[in-house]
């Protein structure tokens, strides 16, 4: 869900070639942009003698319009937990039992029984996240765990905050915000939520992805973005501040999953045993700046990695998490109604 | 049926049916490219969404088409002309319109003084507007985006130069949009106009002035209606590309507001209703066909009318 290359930017390939000529095998990869660790690729590739190649993509709708369509031949696809069960539905997974994998041990019991694959059957986490504030603290130094910073902006924050162009993200703390629970279709809040957006959108300056750099620029003083990219952020201008709102934001988790299809599928299997290794996740987390769900993997992290603030909610601010799942096509075609309105 | 009339008679008909074989793959290569895709496209705007994205085959359904131009208000019910719909469709139509207009007004001027220079440097002049196109427009918009940020070259110069005491805020408003529409597409005006012109005969220009006209009437009596072909052919080239314009706007206006190329793309992606997109698809298809049947109709009859 996190698009740190800009948007449109048409899914690049790219290989990864190391030691092709002694390869036993490949391994093809669809993941999203900018979020493969080259350096645990090229160990993986060396300790199996396996050929892995990349292929970008930039939404989960992508990913699953182009599985769908078949003949993609891709081994392994990463999609997010609100895009797990409709692969599953659609029987596009193979139910290849991670949790029945030497290294599954090594899964965080948070991560074991999780509402879109229960007992992991079909899928390996991957990395995790949310979507929260992000806020230049020499420009307002009030309260940032709040969706106020964007749903009701201080004077000083007026017109300098950047709002992720998703939908679902965007949908999804408005209704916290004025009280609604995700994928209600309660009119009353509803009415509010398209109220309070159209109220709020002009006092943003874009709706665009390039959040990290342009947070680190102070190009913008505030931000409704993902915590990785504002970890980003920080290390390169460390006024950059994030916020948990308390009124409610949502989780994100990618999982790495097994197509029924794959051509690959054994060298597949070995990499999603060998991603819940800690020091394969750490890895991963030291390259793209999210958490992961592997216990012992923080021993292997880099050092401005442990204990961010960004990455590490406390049980309090933990909370105000939850989940986005997939809602019902009917509410799905109100929320894109409102969207739409508010865009228009 | 004599022998010689029955040999030119299949030597007509092996004529046509190579020239048949000659335009095969060019006919081949149109269909599977280009009409192919299209009526893929005709076709699911005709059926029945699917409840994560993709079509229901096979289930005909005129939903699509519906929600193109009406919609059932999302609160009390009432069915209404789509109103965001048609708001989005005319500020694509705004923007195209403007492009269209502010590349001729600069292009005319670059062209006319390319042609009227000596050759060698006519093709050098030429050979520099199609710099750009060596590079992806992407790029050219991200590069656009150095140019206009408030701390890009312009925020600097001004500031620097102490005409403003802090930048002026440029990017993600419509003058970003335009400053790079503007951009990637002005040599698409440039060359067509340039093409016309380099056949402008200069004696019937001579010829305008010793009849008393004036400069401004040589130019609107002389040099338009020669060039109008020129004109015809860059504004299509600009206003076709400008309507579905989908990343300078997305990129250099903040992507706050939508146009017609990103709410196909919504439909497509997070509102998981293809029929609606391709609906849109071919809605923006038709507008477009129509401007340019009327436009060309238009254009080559006054254009004949001054028979040169």
């Amino acid at each position: 869900m996190k698009k740190l290359l800009a948007a449109g930017i048409a899914a690049a390939s790219m290989v990864m070639a190391a030691g092709a000529a002694l390869a036993d095998g490949e391994l093809n990869i669809f993941n999203w942009g900018d979020y493969t660790s080259p350096e645990m690729i090229k160990k993986f590739e060396e300790t199996y003698k396996v050929k892995v190649t990349i292929t970008d993509y930039d939404s989960n709708d992508t990913a699953l319009a182009k599985v769908r369509a078949g003949g993609h031949g891709f081994d392994i696809v990463v999609p997010s937990a609100n895009y797990v069960p409709i692969f599953v539905k659609e029987g596009l997974l193979l139910e290849s039992r991670p949790d029945q994998m030497e290294n599954f041990k090594n899964v965080d019991e948070r991560w074991v029984n999780v509402e879109w694959d229960p007992g992991r059957h079909y899928s390996v986490p991957w990395q995790w996240g949310l979507t929260g504030i992000g806020v230049n603290k020499t420009v307002y130094s009030g309260d940032i765990h709040t969706s106020a910073i964007f749903l009701d902006p201080p004077a000083e924050l007026v017109g300098k905050i950047n709002v992720a162009p998703e939908m679902n993200d965007v949908m999804y703390a408005t209704i916290r915000y004025m009280g609604g629970k995700w994928c209600t279709d309660d009119k009353e809040v509803l009415k509010k939520v398209h109220e309070k957006l159209k109220e709020a959108k002009p006092k943003w300056l874009a709706m665009d992805y390039s959040a990290h750099e342009k947070m680190a620029n102070r190009e913008y003083s505030a931000v409704y973005y993902w915590n990785g990219a504002m970890l980003r952020a920080r290390l390169q201008n460390p006024e950059v501040n994030f916020g948990f709102p308390k009124e409610g934001y949502p989780f994100f988790m990618d999982s790495a999953a097994i197509l029924k299809d794959a051509k690959n599928m054994e060298n597949a299997k070995l990499f999603l045993n060998f991603i819940m290794a800690p020091e394969n996740a750490a890895m991963l987390s030291n390259f793209a700046k999210y958490a992961n769900g592997i216990k012992g993997s923080e021993a292997c992290m880099d050092a401005e990695l442990k204990g961010a603030p960004e990455i590490t909610p406390t049980p309090e601010q933990a909370v105000a998490g939850e989940f986005m799942l997939p809602c019902a096509p009917e509410v799905t075609e109100i929320y894109t109604k409102i969207w739409t309105d508010v865009l228009k | 049926m004599s022998d010689a009339t029955r040999i030119a008679e299949n030597a007509r008909r092996a004529d046509i049916r190579n020239r048949w074989w000659l335009t095969a793959p060019a006919l081949f290569i149109l269909f599977v490219a280009a009409i192919g895709p299209l009526l893929v496209v005709l076709l699911y705007s005709f059926m029945l969404k699917g409840d994560f994205g993709d079509v229901k085959y096979g289930q005909f359904s005129l939903d699509g088409w519906f929600s193109v131009f009406f919609e059932r208000d999302i609160f009390d019910d009432t069915v209404g002309i789509a109103e965001a719909h048609v708001s989005i469709l005319w500020r694509s139509v705004k923007l195209s319109l403007i492009t269209t207009l502010l590349t001729l007004f600069i292009g005319f001027p670059t062209a006319y003084y390319i042609s009227i220079q000596e050759p060698r440097r006519r093709d050098l002049l030429v050979f520099m507007v199609t710099i750009p196109f060596w590079t992806n427009i992407l790029i050219r918009t991200f590069a656009m985006q150095e140019v206009v940020r408030n701390e890009g070259v312009i925020n600097t110069l001004l500031v620097w130069s102490g005409i403003v005491d802090r930048p002026i805020q440029i990017m993600y408003t419509d003058w970003a949009i335009f400053f790079g529409m503007v951009y990637v597409y002005l040599p698409l005006m440039v060359l067509p106009l340039y093409a016309s012109m380099e056949k402008i005969d200069f004696r019937l220009v001579e010829a305008g002035y010793d009849l008393y006209a004036g400069r401004f009437q040589v130019l609107r009596r002389v040099i338009i209606p020669l060039v109008k072909p020129g004109i015809v052919a860059g504004s299509i080239l600009v206003f076709i590309p400008s309507l579905g314009a989908y990343v300078t706007p997305r990129v250099l206006g903040g992507g706050k507001n939508l146009m017609l190329g990103n709410l196909i793309d919504l439909q497509f992606g997070q509102g998981k209703n293809w029929p609606l997109g391709s609906a849109l698809s071919i809605t923006l298809l038709v507008i477009v066909t129509v401007a340019l049947l009327f436009y060309v109709r238009n254009a080559s009859k006054s254009g004949g009318g001054h028979g040169h």
